[in-house]
């Protein structure tokens, strides 16, 4: 038994299908805020605004070719991180800045050099309001750009290490170096802000 | 096995990765460390508090006009 979305979305598809364009400019419309924070964890604002835009026109070409087995709104978000990872591939001549200065830093023996208290239980207790999120995300913007990305695409977007290691042209082992740097370095960024949160 | 040394093979032990003499020495380290304890905690929570925040993410209301203006006047 088909589902009420699933109904609305045939009858989507159906539309888009036969040119109706108020049927695509809704779409843009109820999508474009939401693939537009997507786009924005990849790249920066003006490039996250093509992405979204090439996200829009792929569909208005593929639509003969959508299958319908996954939602139009997952296909628009995995074509919009698509697009910010070509975008990215194409500026990776840029120069990066380096992760270190965010890495935990130890002892010749070691030990850490700075513990450091105890985290919360949980995740639940820590983001319980708009502002906790939105520091995390922000903690996540700070981490260098090719470190970031392969975090988002694999904890995320929870793509598997082989697939982003081919999006990203790089060796699997490369992805499982830049993805344990990349959460180390997002575990220092948050641990004041944790803690001081806890504190307040 | 050090505390770096624990850290450095923390993904793989997260991805169960290690060789089982490797992880012997791991699990043996975190026994007598509890400040590496109190990390692996940290790291794992790091990973829940990044995929909630942005699969929470509170997309603003309001519509790009500017941006599906260009979008509508580009298909």
């Amino acid at each position: 038994m088909p589902s009420v979305d699933s109904i609305a979305e045939s009858a989507l598809l159906a539309a888009l299908r036969r040119g109706d364009e108020r049927a695509f400019e809704g779409l843009v419309r109820e999508q474009s805020s939401r693939l537009l924070a997507v786009a924005r964890r990849y790249v920066a604002e003006e490039d996250a605004r093509d992405a979204v835009q090439e996200t829009f026109l792929s569909l208005a070409r593929n639509l003969e070719r959508f299958e319908e087995r996954s939602q139009l709104g997952t296909w628009l978000h995995r074509v919009v991180v698509n697009a910010c990872l070509m975008k990215l591939r194409k500026a990776s001549t840029r120069h990066e800045e380096s992760i270190e200065p965010l890495l935990p830093e130890f002892l010749e023996d070691g030990h850490r050099r700075r513990p450091g208290a105890a985290w919360p239980e949980s995740a639940e207790i820590v983001l319980q309001g708009a502002e906790v999120r939105a520091e995390v995300r922000r903690a996540i913007a700070r981490l260098p750009v090719g470190h970031r990305t392969v975090l988002l695409l694999r904890d995320i977007e929870e793509r598997s290490g082989a697939e982003v290691a081919a999006r990203l042209g790089i060796s699997p082992g490369a992805v499982k170096v830049r993805l344990h740097r990349a959460r180390q370095a997002l575990r220092e960024l948050l641990d004041p802000r944790i803690l001081g949160r806890l504190r307040s | 096995m050090t505390c770096r040394e624990v850290i450095g093979f923390l993904g793989r032990y997260l991805d169960d990765e290690l060789s089982a003499t490797v992880r012997r020495r791991f699990e043996g380290h975190l026994e007598v460390c509890p400040d590496c304890v109190s990390y692996l905690h940290s790291y794992r929570l790091t990973i829940a508090l990044g995929r909630a925040a942005c699969v929470e993410e509170d997309v603003p209301e309001e519509v790009p006009e500017d941006l599906v203006r260009a979008i509508l006047a580009a298909r």
